[in-house]
């Protein structure tokens, strides 16, 4: 479903991707772990057409999306690690105007809004703005989003950051039902290692730009020779902290946590 | 279509919802009207130019058109990140129709706010040689939106971070509006300030407005007027439709 071969992403002298190549299967949950910086947020960018790659190839249901963009776009849906609703509309209003921007027709777009807003506990809540919901109930609501328009292919980047255990292991079992119900294919990347132990059935762990290793959990567990994915992931990747300088991107997370409790 | 369509109904109901900021927009030119209408008014009348608060209304309603559109632009800058804006980068449309719905949107979101400073502006003993003048005045208004809500769509799609947002605030925006003869007569104005204000689009839309509605000491012809901010419009928007186009979020 997802084919990446020899991706490469420089900006200037930096390279934030370095040839970087797998694939994953229609159907699969497939993880990608890193830590901070290591070119997780990159790559998925890349992946979404949002950004071009220095060199290498990607394939999405078999479209390019460098050339064919918009059927690509059409292919996958996409939850960003920051918020991308419209907190002054409606949780029904966000999901029509989603509708129309991926050319679902009206009535189709009724019903399956009915559908995932009952499937992800929000049918109660769909006429009050988005404003008044909770983290989670934010992050649920981008997840139904998402699936709107009947993707292949789901990215989430960083789905469950700051959220509580409850409600992350809520979003999970209505992902995982939605990827077993659909087929749908999910990419997700996360910091908690558990759930990708929990949820994914392959994982890739990325550092420093290139990809270190990749295989089913079991399978990553046993090369570490480590009981646990984090003992793992902290095998293949070091335990050195890498702090990245602040960039323009943070300072606007800094001052939006002043601004809103999310 | 139905994307521009949709994407400028959500401008307009985000605004028909925040009832507390279409108050608190408002603030900034009523206290203007107020205190210069009235503040000036008897020394502009002793410099014989008749009375300031005819001559100063369209200024103000040009300048909550002014911020109220730019404002819809650079919003950009948060929207991005924090905002909606990511999902229409991502969904199967192209740029332009993103980039036009929204500054359409932005556009009659500041039209609206030039509407309600209008009617303050009568209240307040303002009157037009004619009452069917004021839609004229407001074509005007509307193509000061566009120009502006174009122009800060341009620079909202390069800004990166807060500083450069207050950098644009003190070294454009409000240079845009206190060089354009909203506040003072153009008529009269010298040397290099004379050519300054003749480079700034908005001393014609807010001329053009006072030419329609009879307003004392106006300085051009409401053709030049008229020409002059189509022109510059469809230059902001051609500007604001490339720099969107780069956008990489």
């Amino acid at each position: 479903m997802i084919r990446v071969t020899h991706l490469v992403k420089k900006f200037g002298d930096f390279t934030a991707v370095n040839d970087v190549s797998f694939d994953v299967a229609a159907g699969e949950i497939f993880a990608f772990l890193g830590p901070n910086g290591a070119g997780k947020t990159t790559t998925i960018k890349m992946l979404t057409t949002l950004l071009q790659p220095t060199s290498g190839a990607i394939e999405l249901d078999g479209i390019n999306p460098q050339v064919q963009q918009n059927q690509a776009r059409q292919r996958f849906g996409i939850v960003f690690q920051d918020p991308s609703l419209d907190s002054e509309l409606t949780a029904w209003e966000n999901l029509q105007i989603h509708a129309v921007l991926y050319h679902v027709p009206g009535k189709i777009a009724r019903q399956r809004a009915e559908e995932l807003l009952t499937l992800f506990e929000l049918w109660e809540r769909r006429n009050d703005q988005v404003k008044k919901f909770s983290g989670g109930m934010k992050r649920r609501l981008e997840i139904a989003r998402g699936f709107l328009h009947t993707p292949r292919i789901l990215f989430l980047d960083e789905p469950t950051l700051g959220l509580d255990p409850q409600s992350r292991n809520q979003l999970w079992t209505h992902v995982k039902r939605v990827n077993e119900t659909e087929k749908v294919t999910v990419f997700l990347t996360t910091h908690y290692m558990d759930e990708a132990d929990r949820v994914a059935h392959r994982i890739g762990v990325i550092d420093h730009g290139k990809l270190v290793a990749q295989g089913t959990p079991k399978e990553i567990k046993e090369r570490t020779g480590t009981e646990s994915l984090e003992d793992a992931f902290l095998a293949l990747t070091g335990s050195t902290i890498r702090d990245e300088s602040a960039g323009a991107t943070d300072q606007l997370r800094q001052f939006a946590k002043m601004w809103s409790k999310r | 279509m139905k994307v521009i369509y949709i994407l400028w109904l959500r401008e307009l109901k985000r605004y028909l919802r925040s009832r507390v900021q279409i108050i608190a927009s408002l603030g900034n030119p009523i206290l203007y009207l107020l205190v210069l209408g009235f503040g000036l008014g008897p020394v502009f009348k002793r410099a014989g130019n008749g009375d300031y608060l005819q001559f100063v209304a369209p200024g103000i309603i040009g300048m909550a058109v002014l911020f109220s559109s730019i404002f819809s632009g650079l919003g950009l800058l948060w929207d991005r990140q924090f905002g909606f804006l990511k999902e229409t980068l991502v969904a199967p449309v192209s740029r332009m129709q993103i980039m036009v719905g929204r500054t359409l949107g932005g556009s009659t979101v500041a039209v609206m706010q030039g509407i309600l400073i209008t009617i303050v502006c009568l209240i307040a003993g303002f009157r037009p040689t004619h009452w069917s003048a004021i839609p004229l005045a407001l074509g005007f208004a509307a193509l000061i939106a566009i120009n502006f809500a174009a122009l800060g769509m341009a620079i909202g799609s390069g800004l990166q971070d807060m500083q450069g947002f207050q950098l644009i605030m003190n070294f454009l925006v409000m240079p845009i509006y206190f060089l354009s003869g909203a506040l003072y007569p153009l008529t009269d104005t010298k040397a290099v300030l004379k050519y300054i204000t003749r480079a700034d689009p908005l001393s014609y839309g807010i001329d053009g407005m006072r030419n329609v509605l009879g307003s004392p000491s106006r300085a051009f012809d409401p053709r030049l007027d008229l020409l002059i901010m189509i022109f510059v419009g469809l230059a902001f928007l051609v500007f604001g439709a490339y720099r969107f186009s780069k956008i990489e979020a």
